[in-house]
């Protein structure tokens, strides 16, 4: 736990008793389902943009944007249902990264903080799980961007 | 009366009275269901947020109480109450429709014996005939405070525990039928430096161990004198870790006597990881299931050692470490001395 340096010798026999005590996550397993029910997701994800690209006019590039905005309602209605929850427990990471996770994250916090009205509660805590993925993001694309330009513009 | 550093021996013996303990759906299908005195089948508990609802939990509660003694809140001179949310609002606002003498406390889930123990002695010391004490907790209110949405789809570890929706609230007087309050250990803010806000069990049971000891020390007991030593809630990690402490302590304890409200209040097979928490956790254990089992003589002497984690979902984003308290008070048959 980083900075271990600080602990006194007490504290530092004391976890040492804890630790041995303490259930691990089940990491080995956690991989295992997030991989599965992640795949799951993914899939579902595209049997919906074989359907728009089968049964209505969209093209394979097309389909892309019908399909995600498909997952993200569907992930915000079982938030609201209050189903999503439980399935980010059984799915762990599979459940938080495709879009679904995303779009759960936001609903979340907006049914969350309802109570403090509009513009308080839901606009402004919306984005307090989803917001740093944003930023993050953004800054991430714009490194990459800069290491794509040197690479093959110059 | 002071014995020893820290420990308030109640001579005159208040006694408590009654007592209301109210509770959620998911309580409704817990283990203690049947020492409950009401349940709400909604989280809202017919109000406008969660913070609300927990506000309705410890009205509910006090009114019971109040009912059960046949006393009107004009007769209670104080009360000593808390919840976990920010300003402890809950409570304040419970105690403004209540128009009692208000005491507010924080002190975590240690809240509920915090409030016992100054309560009685308020009471032993002629402060007062009659005092209302309590806490309370909302799981979708505190997980709101404390960590993640409640709908949010966050993964917990094993070594989490689930917040009690509960409020207990005890009616202590200085004359009267019930349990006697005896003693009351006052704990020590104990930080053995753990980080993991997702497994309390581990960061409280050194407080808990701590003002165990110091209670046997000033009262020169052992841990036989009582029939049950309960802790609030150091759930399946905690626990064990306590009884090693204990070993390392030399002292002899029967893993029997020694028990968790935090492992008793829900059926096994109910999704809670490693067990309960809250501040209404030893609260509605102790004045609901501990004060029957009391009064029908099954127990004779029991230790409660609410246990609580003193910290903010600051001060853990700001990667500071979790200080512990613990504070015990021994409730006893009537009866026995």
């Amino acid at each position: 736990m980083g900075k271990d340096s600080k602990l006194s010798p007490a504290q530092k026999a004391y976890q040492q008793v804890a630790s041995k005590h303490e259930t691990k996550r089940p990491v080995g397993i956690n991989c295992v389902k997030a991989f599965i029910f992640g795949g799951l997701v993914c899939t579902f994800g595209q049997l919906i943009q074989n359907g728009y690209i089968h049964y209505f006019d969209f093209t394979e590039k097309t389909a892309g944007d019908p399909t995600v905005a498909t997952l993200v309602f569907l992930a915000a209605l079982l938030t609201g249902f209050g189903v999503y929850d439980r399935f980010g427990q059984l799915a762990g990471a599979g459940s938080a990264v495709p879009v679904t996770g995303f779009a759960n994250s936001m609903a979340s916090a907006a049914i969350e903080h309802r109570t403090e009205g509009y513009v308080l509660g839901v606009g402004s805590n919306m984005f307090k799980l989803a917001g740093s993925v944003i930023v993050f993001g953004v800054v991430a694309a714009f490194f990459v961007v800069l290491i794509k330009m040197a690479f093959f513009e110059l | 009366m002071l014995v020893g550093k820290r420990t308030w021996m109640f001579e005159k013996r208040p006694v408590i009275i009654s007592s209301g303990v109210i509770g959620g759906p998911f309580e409704k299908q817990g283990a203690l269901a049947n020492d409950f005195d009401r349940f709400y089948d909604d989280l809202w508990c017919g109000e406008k947020s969660y913070e609300q609802a927990q506000k309705k939990l410890l009205e509910d509660a006090c009114q019971e109480a109040l009912n059960k003694a046949n006393l009107k809140q004009e007769d209670i001179q104080f009360i000593f109450a808390g919840d976990l949310l920010n300003q402890i609002t809950s409570t304040s606002f419970a105690c403004r429709s209540l128009s009692i003498p208000y005491f507010g406390l924080f002190g975590a889930c240690a809240t509920s014996m915090e409030a016992l123990a100054l309560a009685a002695y308020v009471v032993n010391s002629q402060g007062a005939q009659h005092v209302l004490t309590g806490s309370c907790s909302h799981n979708a209110a505190i997980e709101k405070t404390f960590r993640y949405p409640t709908e949010y789809g966050s993964q917990k570890p094993p070594t989490a525990q689930w917040t009690v929706t509960a409020a207990g609230v005890g009616l202590v007087a200085s004359q009267g039928e019930g349990a006697v309050v005896t003693s009351a250990t006052i704990g020590k803010v104990i930080d053995e430096g753990l980080k993991d806000p997702f497994n309390m069990g581990a960061a409280m049971a050194p407080a808990a161990v701590d003002t165990i000891k110091a209670h046997l020390t000033d009262r020169n007991l052992s841990t036989d004198h009582y029939d049950l030593i309960l802790t609030g809630d150091l759930a399946k990690i905690g626990r064990p870790i306590a009884l090693e402490l204990f070993q390392q302590n030399k002292i002899s304890i029967q893993e029997d006597i020694f028990q968790d409200a935090g492992l008793l209040i829900y059926k096994p097979d109910q999704p809670i990881q490693a067990g309960a928490s809250g501040a209404g956790c030893s609260a509605a254990v102790t004045y609901g299931h501990i004060l029957k089992r009391i009064q029908s003589g099954e127990l004779k002497r029991v230790l409660i050692v609410a246990t609580g984690a003193l910290l903010s979902p600051l001060t853990f984003q700001q990667k500071e470490s979790i200080p512990c308290i613990a504070h015990a008070v021994s409730i006893e048959h009537q009866g026995g001395m």
